[in-house]
Order: structure tokens, then sequence, then C-alpha cells
């Protein structure tokens, strides 16, 4: 019988290490990969026999990834914080106020944030040439309003609706106006809210590709994943692993360190959309 | 916040009301006017752009000629019929094809394992919180970053899969996944699921949470079998928060692009409707007919997730346990 047990112990505890292993792995070879040159990228190693920092020099030092990752950093703050102002207004409005066809505006919001981004980009290439923003960081921050807008608005409605009824009828009966109430009221409230709606954004816009490649046409415009994505060597057979891999570790580092600091709370924003109480 | 309205009564607190539905308006109105802007103008001129002939170069000089680029039937003088058009191209149905086996197993393999994934974190023990931390790691690792890890260790001659499959006896020799049109889609899955099965678990953890630990502590009592409890109690309870993680999931397989684009770039074995729709639009100077396959592909999206709804019952709006 205890025998029975240490052995289902140990089963579980195996699949803990599988789970653990897979999940962390590749980008653990990524980063022992991005310190290997010259003939070392073409023996496999389980762990860095040395640490050679060429290839990270060799990025960073480089004339153009450096201002990919400024590019990057500039649009998807900005794409973030337009989106918040829009959404904050926005989210009281659907979260606190009765009025007829909420539950149809809802749903069309959810909808957009499910559009198939390539169902308007002949559209949206048109608007941007209309617009001359062809090949601007502005092309992006609009293009990227798509995505960001509506997941906002919805996980911040999702978190405006729990607030407590009573704080706003006391504000009403003290005679606040509606942007009193969000603006004194609600906002300090929702700070935590808005930390990581505002961080799940900024990883959609700062992860984004499709608009990325086909709204920019310069190395220098280009954001890091198109970058990336780009990387070659002097010639087609050649293509420098131990480069694209020390920018992916520093485009990828960030974000890890960001998304373990806020788990808690970016795994509520993400099953705030998704899992109803 | 000082005392400003003074009359309290019946009609003040209609006109409440309507102050508050003004407002109300007014806060909806800039939003509403982003989202005409950047998606509901930009479909509708994607689909007039189907429509037409226009071409990349020329944005403004497209005529109309109707549903040509879907369907064109001529017939010659001889008697023999020609269609023409995206619904009877081979290259357009491969990509559907391709699309739809892409999705529906990625999405069925990241539901169970995100299932097992949820049930182990659920479950009592040391260290949750570290592997927890750890499975995020995959979901915060950029989707381009992932193509590009994996093709290296994809990689043919030198790639850390190959070296452990050899090892290990799996594998009889090295096999260059990415290029061989016979491995190129289970080299897309392997990525997908390894990316997104944290998305999953995540929320079906987040469904998990929600069950009431008696109910366990009764069956247990009952002398009920845990496989048992798993199907008959835990999966109905949290079929609803399931459903929601499907469609999800779902309708962002259906649209996949970017992993495509990188992994296995122009391989006609998993080329995906996003991926030959753009190559048509920019790369091909067919702006008119990648615009016809942009506008399929959203209909078939719409159809699909009226369909998931309509039959699942699916509430997304949260409103009715309101």
């Amino acid at each position: 019988m205890s025998g029975n047990k240490l052995l289902k112990k140990i089963a579980f505890y195996a699949l803990v290490v599988v789970i653990v292993v897979f999940s962390v792995f590749p980008f653990y070879y990524a980063i022992v990969t991005s310190f290997a040159t010259g003939t070392r990228l073409f023996e496999i190693n389980y762990f860095p026999p040395v640490f050679d920092w060429s290839n990270y020099q060799s990025v960073l030092g480089g004339r153009t990834f450096p201002r990919n990752i400024l590019n990057s950093v500039f649009i998807a703050t900005v794409t973030v914080c337009f989106a918040l102002l829009l959404a904050v207004t926005a989210s009281y409005a659907l979260a606190r106020v009765r009025f007829r066809g909420r539950g149809l505006l809802l749903m069309t919001i959810l909808a957009v944030s499910m559009f198939p981004q390539i169902a308007v980009l002949a559209g949206l290439f048109e608007l941007i040439k209309f617009l001359n923003l062809f090949n601007t960081p502005w092309a992006l921050i609009l293009s990227y309003t798509i995505f960001t807008l509506p997941f906002t608005v919805w996980v911040l409605t999702t978190f405006m609706r729990d607030l407590p009824v009573e704080i706003e009828e006391a504000a009403i009966v003290d005679g606040a106006t509606p942007w009193v109430i969000i603006t004194k009221v609600f906002l300090p409230l929702l700070w935590p809210a808005l930390v990581t709606t505002g961080l799940l954004a900024f990883i959609g816009a700062w992860n984004e590709f499709l608009f990325a490649l086909t709204f920019t046409s310069q190395e220098i415009t280009r954001t890091t994943p198109v970058a990336i994505a780009m990387l070659s060597g002097a010639s087609v057979q050649e293509i420098p692993w131990g480069p694209i891999m020390a920018a992916s570790v520093i485009v990828t580092v960030p974000l890890i360190i960001l998304v373990l600091i806020f788990q808690r709370k970016i795994v509520a924003g993400l099953t705030a959309g998704g899992v109803k109480g | 916040m000082t005392v400003a309205k003074p009359a309290i009564g019946q009609e003040s607190s209609l006109s409440l009301q309507q102050q508050r539905q003004r407002a109300a308006f007014w806060f909806l109105a800039p939003m509403l006017l982003a989202l005409f802007c950047v998606a509901a103008w930009p479909l509708l001129r994607t689909i007039w752009f189907s429509l037409t002939d226009t071409s990349l170069n020329n944005l403004y000089a497209g005529k109309w000629i109707g549903f040509d680029n879907y369907l064109k039937i001529r017939t010659l003088d001889s008697g023999k019929v020609i269609y023409r058009g995206t619904l009877v191209d081979p290259a357009w149905w491969n990509a559907v094809w391709n699309t739809v086996k892409f999705s529906f197993t990625s999405v069925l393999c990241e539901t169970v394992l995100g299932l097992i994934v949820a049930l182990v974190l659920n479950a009592e023990f040391k260290g949750r919180g570290f592997v927890r931390a750890a499975i995020l790691i995959p979901w915060a690792i950029p989707t381009i970053v992932s193509a590009k890890m994996w093709a290296w260790m994809l990689n043919d001659q030198y790639g850390i899969i190959n070296d452990i499959g050899m090892k290990l006896g799996l594998l009889e020799q090295k096999i260059a996944w990415t290029a061989n049109t016979d491995t190129a889609m289970y080299a897309v899955l392997m990525v997908d699921i390894w990316k997104t099965t944290p998305f999953m678990a995540l929320l079906c953890l987040a469904g998990l949470q929600m069950v009431p630990r008696d109910i366990y502590e009764a069956a247990k009592i009952d002398g009920i079998h845990p496989v048992k409890v798993f199907f008959k109690i835990t999966l109905p309870l949290i079929r609803p928060a399931l459903m929601v993680a499907v469609i999800f999931r779902m309708l962002d397989a259906l649209r996949v692009f970017d992993l495509i684009y990188v992994l296995t770039p122009n391989s006609a074995a998993t080329k995906t409707m996003s991926v030959i729709s753009r190559e048509n639009l920019i790369d091909f100077d067919k702006f008119a007919y990648g615009s016809a396959q942009s506008t399929l592909l959203f209909a078939i999206l719409a159809v699909f997730v009226s369909l998931y709804i309509w039959l699942g019952k699916v509430d997304l709006s949260g409103e009715s346990g309101k």
C-alpha cells in the first residue's frame, strides 16, 4: 500500500520534471547557442563551454539592431498609452452604465479583438498610404490599435464590473459627475488592473509581426521581431545562428523578467476575459 | 466632491440616469471612432478591393469586376467552359486544408496537454509556484523568437533534436524537419503546441480552482475512482471555461501567420490561408486576388465562431451571470 503511494508520488514528480524541462529547455539552449561562435556552433553542447560575448557585441554594435529595439520600445509604449487612455472611459461606460445595446456592443468589441489581421491588411495598407504614414512608427501604432484597444476595453470592463457599487453610489450622492467618478474614485482603485492590461497589451505590440513586416520597408524602421526574422549572413546558405540567438535572448529576457515579476497579475488578466465567476 | 445637486426626487433621479447615459455616450465615442478607423473601415475596403482588379502600385485605379476574383466562368467559342478564381484554385484549397489540419490538431493537443498541466498545478506540492513560473516562459517568448529557436533546434545537421533522437535511438537518421514536406507540418505543430499549451493550462487552471474542494472530498469518501471523478465531476464543471479557452485558441490558430512564415518559408506543406493571402497581396502583386482570399478567411472565421457559440451555447460576454 505505501509502496504504491510512493510509486505514485515518484510518477507525479517525474511528470513535474518533464513539464519544467520541456518549458525551459528551448530557451536555455538558445542562451547556450548565443555564446557559441565559429566552429563551436556546430558541436552540440548542453552547457556553454565558455562565455563568449562576441555575438552580443556584433548584434548590439551593429548598425541597425539598437535602432530596432528603440523602435519596438517606442511603438509598444505609445500604443499601450493610447489604448489605455481610450479604454478607461469606455470601459466605465460599459461596466457601470445601463443602456440599450450594451450587450451587443460588448460582443462587437470582443469580435474585433478576434479579427484575423490579414482581413484588414489590404484596407489598412490603403489607409496608411493615404495618411502618408508608410514606413513610419505611426503606421504600426495606428494598426496595433486593432488588437490592443478591444483587449484593454474588454479586460478593464470585467475588472470594473467587480468594483463595489457602494463606492460609486456614495460618490453620486456627493454629486460627483461620471468624469469625477472615473478620475477620482475608480482610477486609484484600478491601478493594478491598468498595470496588468498595459503589460499584456505591451507584450502583444512588442511581439507583433504581420503588420510590422508589411508596413515597414527599411532596416532602420523595422521592429525587433522583423529584424530577427530578417537577420541574414553573407550568403543565403550561411544563416548566422549565433547572432540570431543573441538578438533573441536580448529581446526576450526583459519580457521574461516582467512576466515573472507580475505573474500573478498576468494570470488574473489572462483569465479575466475567459473565465467568469 | 462637494454637494452640488440640491433636489432629490423622482424627476432628478430620472435625469441622473439620463445624465449618466449621455456621459456614457461621450466616453464610448472616441473608442468607437478609433475602432471604426482601424477595423470596420479597412475590412470594408478589403471586401471592396476583392470585387475589383486593383493592383498594389495603384490603389485607386481598380475597376469593379464583380465576383471574378472568387469565381469566373467563361464559355469558349468551342463550347468548353473555363473556371478561374480563388474558389477553383488548388493552391487556395491546399492552404485551407493546411489551416484546418493545423488548427484542429494543435488545439486538440494543447487542450489535452493543457488540462494535464493544469491538473498537476492544481495539486498541492512543493515547488508549485516554481513550476507555474516555468510554464509561463514559453508563453512570454515572442513567436518569432520561438520560431527561430526551434528552427535551430530542428536544424538537419547541427540540431539538438536530431542529436537527442539519434542518441535515444528514436531516429534512424537525421531529419530535415522544416525542409522536408512530410515533416514540416509536424515541426510547425510541435512549436505551436510548445508555445501555447501554457496559455491553455492557465485558463484550465482558473476553471479548476473554481471547483469546490469538498466535492472531491465527498467523492473520495464514497470511494469513487479518481479517473471517474475527473470525467463525471471535474470535466462537466470546467466545461464552460474550457469552451471559451478553446474558441480563443481556435481563432488564433485559424489565422496563424508568423510562426509558419518564419519556420517553414515557402513550403506548400504548411502554407496557411493567412500566408497565401499576404503572398498574393504584397509579394505577387495580385492585390485584389489576395483581398478576395482574406475576405474568404474572414467569412470562414465568422461562420465558424457563430456556429461554435450557437451550438456550444457559450456565454462569452459574462453578462448573463450578473
